[in-house]
Parts: structure tokens; C-alpha cells; sequence
């Protein structure tokens, strides 16, 4: 019986999750996707969807569980330098975390809708702000492909303004991190891992087909709560 | 971009001196020359281009730690359009004609970067990369680059420790170095004019996307790219595994060796 305690408890201890219960943090975990991975292709690879969901989306859902437990400890030790030192962990593991589970959102299959033009409100304020849907694909393609380094490039709605917005961020930075009234409606990610086995440098041609896959009815969905 | 709100100095005051760009390079301007004319005037002017050079062996000497297909789109495809839109952005400005080290260290604009630094930083950093690796490399350093790194770092395990820290932390696209540092302050733009012996000392740094050491004054001795266009096609999302391979099978501990000899006599120059 002792044995089995033993057992159980070094397996659960093992687990970050079971030690933030029991402290009673929130845990994030991978969220699935709302297709399959190779339901995306020709525009989307099968091999990219899946590496970029349970590699690199689940890296950054461990790692950011991880520093926020770190983060849990220094609050309750009083130890502020380690408060300050995990905001950049936090801040890209955090975003990380973000910035996919909206992205693949962002994307469905073309059976399932995807690339088809926004309708309703959305369909109006794009026309309004950027003169057309093409208008605005071009530019977001051009401050895409103009990204240096690794990435995201959005549409964005500021609430406050009531306005769309165009704006990139650096590395995992979340499109909030450019304005506290901004909600992402949909975000493009431009790091290579997105793209690099089907496109290798081409970061132009990727962010071309990509609109063949774009959700448009999540990011109307998302503008007309905001926005109503 | 600069504006025109500073006067500016012609740029051959940045190149006078030996202390050039470690001044301020606020002032420089970034514009085109105006060459109206320039046909009728005569014969075009030759504009020195920098040549994308290859690496010092062949492409799949690196096999199979790192594949000929990595080192075609790598060196054949990346690090050649980073020369080839220099060249472009570079013709008929002030910057045509200068080393790409000093076209580095004035686009950097203190941290205020201008359009061509991006292209020359990262067409500085891949020659750096292809010379800090070789065929049968990795292992360990010998002679007063060991000294050296088991004064400054402890021991080698301990250095090799914190440069795969350096490279696997490295939020984004970025490169993880070894340098030898001369300067007294651990900041960017920090110049100290007069440094001490204990100034002079290795130090691990990363950077984030182009930038290079050379910008904060270093002296870059080893880089390892970790752009994921560095790793993906051989290692996809496994970042760890190619900076285990780079430092035990790639890195040209010759190439760090004769480096830090040279900057030693620069450094000693400058005094």
C-alpha cells in the first residue's frame, strides 16, 4: 500500500498540472483542432499542421504552465527578482499559447467554408477601411513578407476606436501587446516552423495560398460581438 | 529612418578615425545620391557589390549532421538573397563602397535600424556561420582558447553549458555567440574608452533576429544560427537536438582560435 502511494505519487508528481491543482492554479492545455491535419492541403501540408499543433503549440502550453507555476512560488515566497525574470517566459510562452489557439481557429478546411469572403458587418468595415477584401489581403501580405525574423501579422479590431487595424508583432508577442483595445480577429503567423517544409523561403507564396483556408465566419463572429 | 531635423555630417567623418562608428551615428542620413545626369556625364560608375561567398566546402560535406538540402536553401537561397538585396538597397547611396562591417555598424543607428541593416547584418552573420563550422568539427578547443574559456567560464563543460543555453533561450529568430568583449559595461552601446586587463574577457551573448556582437563592440569568435530555416528540414522543432550536434560535430574550434587572435591584436591596436 505504501508502495503504491510511492508509486502514484512520484507519477502524479511528475506532472505539473496535478501539483498546480493542487495549489489550485489554472492549467492550460493543447486545445484540439477543429479539423484534421491534413484537411488544409493543398494550402497547409498535413506534416506542417501537425508538428505546429502537437510540437510547437504543445511546447509552448508546457513551458507557459511551467512558468506560471514558478511564478506561483515566487508570489508566495515574496521573491519579486523572480516575479520580474519570468515575465519574458510568460510573455512568450503566454503569447505562444495565444496567438495558435486563435490562429487555428483562423483556419478551415474549404469544404467547411474556408476562404469564403466575409460577409455581413466585417464584409462592410473592410471595404470601408481598407477600399476592398483584395486591398487588405495585399497589404497584410506585404507586411507579412516584410516581417523580419519570427512573428505574426493581424487583422485587428480596436474596440474603443471602432476601427480595423493592420499591425504585425514580434516573435510570440500577442496582438494586445500593440494596444489594450485591440482583439485579434485573425492573426497569420510568419514564423518559418508555419511554413518552411512546404515553402521553404518563400514566405510570399505561403502567405498567398494561406487565404485559400482562412475562416472568415470565426473572425466576423468575433467582430460582430465586439462590435455590434 | 533618420529625419532631417539633424545636421549632417558628411560620412566620411564616421570613417576618419579609429574611433569611428563607436561615436554617435545619429546624424547619419539614409538617402539615395542624386545621380541625374549621370549618363550624359560619362561612363557609369563601377559600384563595388559584395559577392555571395561559399561556404569552405563543399555543400554536403556536412552531411549528414547538416544535410546538402538545408545548405542549398540555406547558404543557396537565404544567405544569397540577403547579398543580393544589400546590393540593391546599398547602389547609389552613401553606403556604396563601404566594408559590410561599416555598413552594419551605421545602419544599426544605435538600435534605430535603418532598411539596409537587416540584409547586411544577416549577409555578415552567414559567412560568419560557414566559417565557424566544418567537416569532422566539435570536440574541443585547445591551447590559449581553452585557457581562456576555462578562466572565464570555469571549465569547457561549463561554457558549452551556457552557449546551448544562450542558443536554445533565444526567443524567435536569432544567433548565439562567443565573443571577446574589451568593453567595461554590459549593455549595448556601452564604450569605455579606457578598459582594464579585466575588461578583456570571453563572454556568451544571443541576439535577436540580424544583429550581431559587432554593434555593441565585441569581437565575435563562434555563431550558431538559430533562425528555425538554420534547422527545420533536418531537425523540424527540435532546436535542442541541432545545437547538440553543432557544438559535437561542427564547430571549427580552429576558425574560433585564429579569430581570437586577431582581435586580440585589434583590441591591443586600439589602446
Amino acid at each position: 500500500m505504501a508502495l503504491r502511494t510511492l508509486v502514484t505519487r512520484k507519477a502524479l508528481g511528475n506532472s505539473v498540472a496535478f501539483r498546480q491543482q493542487l495549489r489550485g492554479l489554472q492549467t492550460h492545455t493543447l486545445p484540439d483542432l477543429p479539423y484534421d491535419y491534413g484537411a488544409l492541403e493543398p494550402a497547409i501540408s498535413g506534416e506542417i499542421m501537425q508538428l505546429h499543433h502537437q510540437k510547437h503549440h504543445q511546447t509552448y502550453v508546457t513551458n507557459f504552465n511551467k512558468a506560471l507555476e514558478q511564478l506561483d512560488d515566487a508570489i508566495n515566497k515574496g521573491d519579486s527578482p523572480t516575479v520580474v525574470k519570468l515575465q519574458s517566459a510568460i510573455k512568450f510562452n503566454g503569447g505562444g499559447h495565444i496567438n495558435h489557439s486563435i490562429f487555428w481557429k483562423n483556419l478551415a478546411p474549404v469544404r467547411e467554408g474556408g476562404g469564403e469572403p466575409p460577409k455581413g458587418s466585417l464584409g462592410w468595415a473592410i471595404d470601408n477601411h481598407f477600399g476592398s477584401l483584395e486591398a487588405l489581403v495585399q497589404k497584410m501580405n506585404a507586411d507579412g513578407a516584410g516581417l523580419q525574423g519570427s512573428g505574426w501579422v493581424w487583422l485587428g479590431l480596436d474596440k474603443e476606436m471602432k476601427r480595423l487595424v493592420v499591425e504585425t508583432t514580434a516573435n510570440q508577442d500577442p496582438l494586445v501587446t500593440k494596444g489594450s483595445s485591440l482583439v485579434p480577429l485573425l492573426g497569420i503567423d510568419v514564423w518559418e516552423h508555419a511554413y518552411y517544409l512546404q515553402y521553404k523561403n518563400v514566405r510570399p507564396d505561403y502567405l498567398k495560398n494561406i487565404w485559400k483556408v482562412i475562416n472568415w465566419k470565426y473572425a466576423s463572429d468575433i467582430y460582430e460581438k465586439e462590435c455590434p | 529612418m533618420a529625419t532631417a531635423a539633424y545636421a549632417t555630417p558628411p560620412i566620411s567623418a564616421f570613417l576618419t578615425s579609429q574611433e569611428g562608428f563607436r561615436g554617435s551615428t545619429r546624424g547619419f542620413q539614409w538617402k539615395k545620391i542624386e545621380r541625374k545626369c549621370l549618363r550624359k556625364a560619362g561612363p557609369p560608375k563601377i559600384t563595388a557589390k559584395f559577392d555571395l561567398k561559399p561556404p569552405p566546402y563543399p555543400l554536403d560535406a556536412l552531411e549528414p549532421d547538416m544535410s546538402r538540402n538545408t545548405m542549398e536553401y540555406h547558404w543557396g537561397k537565404h544567405h544569397r538573397a540577403y547579398v543580393e538585396n544589400l546590393n540593391k538597397q546599398i547602389v547609389g547611396t552613401e553606403l556604396d563602397g563601404m566594408t559590410l562591417e561599416d555598413i552594419i555598424r551605421v545602419t544599426y543607428n544605435n538600435g534605430d535600424l535603418l532598411p539596409p541593416f537587416n540584409n547586411a547584418a544577416q549577409a555578415w552573420n552567414h559567412d560568419f556561420f560557414w566559417e565557424s563550422i566544418k567537416p569532422g568539427g566539435g570536440g574541443e578547443p585547445s591551447g590559449e582558447l581553452l585557457e581562456l574559456i576555462i578562466r572565464d567560464f570555469g571549465s569547457f563543460e561549463q561554457f558549452a553549458k551556457e552557449f546551448k543555453a544562450a542558443a536554445a533561450t533565444q526567443f524567435g529568430s536569432g544567433w548565439a555567440w562567443l565573443v571577446y568583449k574589451v568593453n567595461r559595461l554590459n549593455v549595448g552601446n556601452a564604450v569605455n574608452p579606457r578598459p582594464s586587463e579585466e575588461d578583456k574577457k570571453l563572454v556568451v551573448v544571443k541576439s535577436p533576429n540580424a544583429v550581431n556582437p559587432l554593434v555593441w563592440d565585441y569581437y565575435p569568435l563562434l555563431t550558431l544560427d538559430v533562425w528555425e530555416h538554420a534547422y527545420y528540414l533536418d531537425f523540424q522543432n527540435r532546436r535542442p537536438d541541432f545545437i547538440s550536434t553543432f557544438m559535437e560535430k561542427l564547430v571549427s574550434w580552429e576558425s574560433v582560435s585564429s579569430r581570437l587572435e586577431a582581435a586580440k591584436i585589434q583590441a591591443a591596436e586600439r589602446e
